[in-house]
């Protein structure tokens, strides 16, 4: 990937470095970027500011296809605030040269790896459902919650090794849960034994948690085929992207009891989540908030910082990813 | 051990049920009313057995002459008179370690879905309000909170062994320090002191009349506004009056709780509350664990009969 230009003032002396937006920002980019910086909306960019603009700050999962990207001709740099890039037609990107693209590196990793371990214990264990029923009084009228499953000793197939998985992977392992994976490639450092597909690593799995990003090769990784080797009590965790499973096939098979339950963050078409799991009480939902922490935001704010300063100075990008 | 009269307290698990009048002469205490069935039973009843909510007091065992042998499907006895049994010569047993890691895996589970606002999110979800109103509210991490327990025994060190991997700095309260088993935790001499040096409280002691009411109110206020209370012990381990008024005050933070000092009964003002996570008692309640629990019981009485030693004694 060719450095970024070395690049001093904007244009006259004590000007601004220009950024564009490819929507507004929120608020705690605004203020962690205040005064540093020009910006103006992608589509309020008149004629010179298209010319010129060299830096495409992309807030949130707003879509970036590309005829945006194609609109300037000068873009050396598209700063995401995600981790993920489904959003952005990548490929566009690959064949704009020298166009370099960031996101949010290991910023929301802790808090999502966190949040899976806390979806697992919450499935498995039925803690929603369980809280439920005494919050309907049912404990003391119709006696015990019914019996869950233990979480400890349970096999736990995690689909992407990267920041995510690797931290899923330390966590469940201290709740004496055995670990396998499945990634692009093997990784020879790590102590889990890999499966070569989805398939085979739900078939050796009680818990299958997605961890991996959304690409072409990705997309509704989790068909059916997966879901009945995960089996009737085999639980599914999705903090990764809705994209990754075959929604309506998720919903037959909860159904159908081919899969036990299932622990939701992220849907297909959010915040649209399919009205069938709304009554079902084996399935903890959650409205794509594993990285909405303080500590988060505060992060991925100076990871964004980081990377327009890194940039505009010349400097080595702090999360460059790899197109 | 066809001939061991056993008294079956309460319902507690279908398997032990099934087992015990299978393997035993099992006499079931609610069926029929309790006078009546002493007039009835009491001299063939040999053996007990109860649970964490229904346990032999002093009333029961007195009126249970030929009682032999407690055995509690439960790892915590306080509600067995321990004192009484010694003086009448009854063994008493639990159920501990086939249960540690259960309760450890929800105290855990518990600490994140406080603070992560788990159940909180998915009843937001299925109100409706994630399309109607937007993101639900932001909340803090957990790794890196510093958690605190009250007793390192069997599950304040699974607790431990858990949170570690989240890169929590672990301190802990007990009768003593042992600083060469635990080189890597803190000790703090007074409850008190490790409320105010940590961010989450785990209670994992036994219950007993020197830890009742062991989080008190100014324990609760040490933890703070900010701070999480996780009870996996008993709810007579804290002062639940205080706990919920500091709770509606904001002086505590939020709470995890899978126990409360009259079960089933939970105080109506934590159910307004949308800082705290409620479970029925549920820290052994998976299959395989309960199973486990009811073969420990089993084993137990057959060990008894048989005159070998018990399997987990605690008289």
């Amino acid at each position: 990937m060719p450095p970024p230009a070395a690049h001093g003032a904007a244009g006259a002396a004590g000007d601004k470095p220009l950024v564009l937006l490819a929507q507004p920002l929120f608020p705690n980019f605004a203020a962690a970027l205040e005064g540093r910086y020009r910006f103006v909306l992608a589509g309020d960019a008149d004629a010179a500011t298209v010319a010129e603009a060299r830096v495409l700050l992309v807030p949130g999962l707003v879509a970036v296809t590309a005829d945006l990207i194609d609109r300037f001709p000068a873009l050396e740099l598209m700063v995401a605030t995600s981790v993920g890039l489904d959003h952005v037609d990548l490929r566009a990107c690959r064949h704009r040269r020298g166009l370099a693209v960031t996101n949010a590196g290991v910023a929301f990793s802790v808090d999502t790896a966190d949040y899976a371990v806390g979806l697992v214990v919450a499935v498995l264990r039925r803690v929603a459902a369980a809280e439920a029923h005494l919050r309907r009084g049912a404990w003391a009228t119709d006696g015990e919650f019914p019996l869950a499953t233990k979480v400890s000793g349970k096999r736990v197939g995690i689909l992407g090794l990267g920041s995510i998985g690797t931290l899923v992977a330390r966590r469940l392992a201290a709740f004496g849960c055995r670990i396998a994976y499945n990634s692009r490639s093997p990784k020879p450092s790590c102590p889990y034994e890999f499966y070569p597909t989805a398939r085979a690593l739900a078939a050796a799995s009680d818990v299958l948690v997605l961890s991996c990003a959304l690409t072409e090769e990705t997309r509704r990784v989790v068909d059916r085929g997966v879901m009945e080797a995960l089996g009737a009590g085999g639980v599914l965790v999705n903090v990764g992207r809705g994209g990754l499973v075959d929604e309506p096939e998720l919903v037959r098979c909860l159904q159908e009891g081919v899969i036990g339950g299932a622990g939701l963050d992220v849907y297909e078409d959010e915040p649209e989540v399919p009205p069938e799991l709304l009554a079902m009480d084996n399935v903890v939902l959650s409205g794509h908030r594993a990285v909405l922490t303080a500590e988060s935001m505060r992060g991925v704010a100076e990871v964004v910082a980081g990377n327009l300063e890194a940039f505009f100075a010349g400097r080595p990008l702090l999360s460059p990813v790899t197109l | 051990m066809e001939s061991l009269g056993v008294l079956l307290l309460y319902p507690v698990n279908a398997y032990l049920e099934q087992e015990l009048d299978r393997r035993c002469r099992l006499y079931r205490f609610w069926e029929s009313p309790r006078d009546e069935f002493l007039r009835a039973h009491a001299g063939a009843v040999r053996a007990v057995v109860g649970n964490a909510n229904y346990g032999a007091d002093a009333a029961l065992i007195d009126a249970l002459p030929a009682l032999e042998i407690v055995a509690s499907f439960s790892v915590g006895i306080d509600r067995v008179d321990l004192a009484k049994c010694r003086e009448r010569g009854i063994r008493v047993t639990n159920t501990p370690d086939v249960l540690t890691d259960d309760v450890a895996d929800l105290a855990v589970g518990l600490a994140i879905a406080v603070l992560r606002r788990i159940p909180q999110a998915d009843r937001y979800v299925r109100a409706g309000l994630w399309k109607s109103r937007g993101d639900y509210t932001l909340t803090t991490r957990f790794s890196g909170k510093r958690v605190g327990i009250i007793g390192l025994g069997r599950i304040g060190q699974a607790v431990a062994r858990r949170v570690e991997a989240f890169d929590c700095p672990v301190n802990y309260h007990q009768r003593t320090e042992q600083k060469s088993v635990y080189p890597n935790y803190t000790y703090y001499p007074t409850v008190v002191e490790l409320a105010s040096n940590s961010d989450v409280l785990v209670v994992a002691c036994p219950l007993n009349a020197s830890t009742r009411h062991i989080v008190s109110r100014e324990v609760m206020e040490a933890l703070g506004p900010k701070g999480v209370l996780i009870n996996v012990g008993r709810g007579p381990h804290v002062d639940e009056p205080e706990m919920v008024a500091a709770l509606a005050d904001g002086r505590l933070g939020g709470a995890g709780l899978d126990v409360f000092e009259d079960e089933p009964n939970v105080p109506e003002a934590l159910l307004g509350m949308d800082n705290v996570v409620l479970v029925p008692h549920v820290g052994s309640g998976t299959y395989e664990t309960r199973k486990a629990m009811a073969d420990l019981v089993l084993g137990n009485l057959e060990a008894h009969v048989l005159s070998k030693p018990l399997l987990t004694p605690v008289v």
